[in-house]
């Protein structure tokens, strides 16, 4: 399987969870890698085993939520590879509260973690991809911004956010040859889900279809799927990836 | 016709899928040559690299058509 063969991919959030496994299921596909997180020793142990896959890999950490620390990343890829042809904006945070517990930097963090951090990667990486006429954007969103979820008003605006951005980014650039979706996962097991408490879990579990919690693989499965030639007709969509739990 | 308007009208034609002949130095690149947001935002990159100065967004804006643009560059590139 090597029909990423000769592309670059910049994954954010790439050091653990959904985004390594995206980095390395693209790698797999044949594509190099820029990856991005705030922690650099998770970074480059994903490095690591994509280069025994036989791929390239640059380590570039900053807060990707950042004009800055972005725009230096971008140029360090392009320096490296030349091009950047899928960029997958995945770093995201969750500070859980209810309404009335929710402090503003709650709100705050998590809506520039995870919202402007998709602007600020796209605004950066979309440039190149309009001169060469193709490119592949796919944001990670969530299943929480089409069902909302108590204690989550901040995560659910900033995903839901997300997809509003994906369908106006779609419809700007889909006369340039580049595709711009969303892929919403439901409950996958990573850090980020580690610490529900059991009864949340078992509660959750009732409610996916298919019983069980996802693997970050699976995610990235999909991640893969939009990212290669095949899905060029694709843009402006929402894939979930939840065991059915929405439907 | 001067060197940079030769490179500037190669650009438009180029940037908007024009005719030459349609590149007067007054048609406007919205309403006479079809351009469109992103067209614009594209010519002006183009210009940009073709150049090798950077356009601000506010200056962008005043562009309009390839006399604008070329007494935009001149004065750019003289005080460069
Ligand atoms: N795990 C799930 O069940 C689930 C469900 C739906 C959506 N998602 C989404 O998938 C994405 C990945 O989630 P995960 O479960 O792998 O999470 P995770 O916490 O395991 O990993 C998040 C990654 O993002 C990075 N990151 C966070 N803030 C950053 C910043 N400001 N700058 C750069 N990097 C930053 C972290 O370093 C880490 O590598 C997130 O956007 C999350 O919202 C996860």
């Amino acid at each position: 399987m090597i029909e990423l063969q000769g592309q670059v991919a910049l994954v954010t959030g790439a050091g653990r969870g959904i985004g390594r496994a995206v980095a390395l299921e693209l790698a797999r596909a044949g594509a190099d890698l820029v990856l991005c997180a705030r922690t650099q020793a998770q970074l480059e142990e994903v490095a690591a085993e994509i280069r025994t896959l036989g791929r390239r890999a640059l380590v570039a950490t900053g807060d990707v939520s950042q004009v800055a620390p972005v725009e230096a990343i971008v140029a360090q890829a392009l320096q490296e590879f030349a091009h950047i042809d899928i960029l997958v904006n995945n770093a995201g945070i969750r500070r859980d509260a209810v309404l009335l517990r929710m402090k503003e930097e709650d709100w705050d963090e998590v809506l520039q973690v995870n919202l402007r951090s998709a602007f600020v990667c796209t605004r950066a990486v979309s440039k190149g991809m309009l001169k060469k006429r193709s490119g592949r954007i796919i944001n990670i969103s969530s299943v929480i911004a089409l069902m909302g979820n108590a204690g989550q008003a901040n995560y659910a605006a900033s995903k839901a956010g997300l997809i509003g951005f994906t369908r106006s980014v779609a419809r700007e650039l889909a006369s340039r040859g580049i595709t711009v979706n969303a892929v919403a996962p439901g409950y996958i097991e990573t850090e980020m889900t580690r610490d529900l408490p059991q009864k949340a879990r078992e509660w959750i579990q009732e409610r996916i279809p298919m019983g069980f919690l996802g693997q970050p693989e699976d995610v990235a499965k999909m991640v893969r799927f939009l990212s290669a030639p095949e899905t060029r007709y694709v843009t402006g969509q929402v894939f979930n990836v939840d065991g059915g739990m929405v439907m | 016709m001067s060197s940079i308007q030769e490179k500037v009208t190669q650009i438009v034609v180029e940037q908007l899928s024009v005719e030459e002949e349609q590149v007067t130095p007054t048609a406007s690149f919205v309403e006479q040559l079809g351009a469109d947001s992103l067209d614009i935002v594209e010519m002006v990159m183009a210009l940009e690299t073709a150049f090798e100065i950077e356009i601000p967004d506010e200056d962008a804006e005043k562009i309009t058509n390839v006399q604008e643009a070329v007494d935009y560059l001149e004065k750019k590139l003289a005080a460069a």
